[in-house]
């Protein structure tokens, strides 16, 4: 049986292959996100900004990370 | 004339121009056009980050948030699920809990879903949020949400980015005598008497994007914006004369020469 060394989850719909134990804080390094620039979902639940390195992520967890862009309306 | 100035859930803002941040030439000229429109409350959209296409900049690098306060929206929700989603990533991303709410109902009009901007209503405020529902030019609706506790109202003058102007002053006046709470005419304005004419039927202030970023000049129009919105107010405060349906001269008709 193969060893389970990383864990595979979905960011903004995209999969992403991280080290098994990662922190939200390790994934957003990864993507080279200003993490205070950044707002964090994991499977429906906003994480607060001051649990990003406490946070640890799971094989199958679901992410949105997004961000502010122009907008009026719509 | 004493202090007049716009204040929601407790926030006093010194403009009654509320603007966007979309459709802008640039990250340049939008920040110039904040800047001449006087506004300091600036709603902004949130979206998930492009994973493959970064760019350097961010739209955050290009607002002044010492004098702005920002205002995520929850535009392009079609649900009221979608949209209390969206507005607690907003507030997590801005650490602000204030929200645009919007709920949209129809892709061709983009008119608001007043049943989902409701039931979105009465959840966020129970989550603690500042709401300012997008929402018709209906007086019923707009009862209903102060009754669920929005800190104000938006009403649409028409429909978002149609430039047409208010299309029924007469609801917009409606709803202005029915809430307590501020009613910020949201959507429709095209031209700088718009504006004006907003002002002018008792709304608290005016929140446009697209009037804004898409004229030829937009720190000229949001200069023009400034100006309309003030002298919308102040033709309000001032109280204009009725209307009637013959002349009345100004002047007077004793001592006309040769009479």
């Amino acid at each position: 049986m193969a060893e389970t060394t990383g864990i595979e989850v979905q960011v903004n719909g995209e999969p992403l292959s991280l080290p098994a134990g990662s922190t939200i804080v390790e994934l957003l390094q990864k993507l080279s996100l200003d993490s205070r620039r950044v707002a964090v979902e994991l499977n429906l639940r906003v994480v607060p900004r001051g649990e990003h390195g406490a946070q640890r992520l799971n094989h199958g967890d679901r992410l949105e990370v997004v961000t502010f862009v122009g907008g009026g309306a719509c | 004339m004493g202090s007049d100035s716009l204040v929601i859930a407790g926030r006093e803002l010194r403009s009654r121009l509320i603007v966007g941040t979309g459709k802008y030439p640039s990250f340049q000229i939008m920040s110039e056009a904040h800047e001449a429109s006087g506004a300091d409350l600036v709603t902004v959209a949130v979206r998930r980050v492009d994973l493959q296409h970064r760019g350097p900049e961010n739209l955050l690098d290009h607002i002044d948030t010492k004098r702005m306060a920002i205002l995520p929206n929850t535009a392009a929700c079609y649900t009221a699920e979608e949209a209390v989603r969206t507005a607690r990533l907003g507030r997590e991303a801005g650490l602000s809990h204030w929200v645009k709410l919007e709920v949209i109902g129809d892709e061709k009009t983009l008119y608001p879903d007043v049943e989902g901007l409701l039931a979105a209503t009465r959840t966020l405020v129970k989550e603690g949020f500042v709401v300012l529902p997008y929402t018709t030019d209906d007086v019923v609706v707009a009862k209903k949400l102060e009754d669920a506790g929005a800190a104000a109202v938006m009403p649409l003058g028409a429909p978002i980015g149609s430039g047409l102007g208010i299309q029924n002053r007469i609801n917009i006046q409606l709803v202005k005598e029915a809430v307590r709470v501020p009613v910020i005419v949201d959507a429709g304005v095209g031209t700088a008497s718009d504006a004006t004419v907003a002002m002018e039927l008792g709304a608290d202030g005016v929140l446009m994007n697209t009037a804004i970023a898409l004229a030829k000049e937009p720190v000229r129009m949001a200069t023009a914006m400034r100006k309309a919105v003030e002298a919308g107010r102040d033709a309000y405060l001032a109280g204009r004369i009725p209307r009637k349906m013959y002349a009345s001269a100004s002047s007077p008709l004793d001592g006309v020469v040769g009479r």
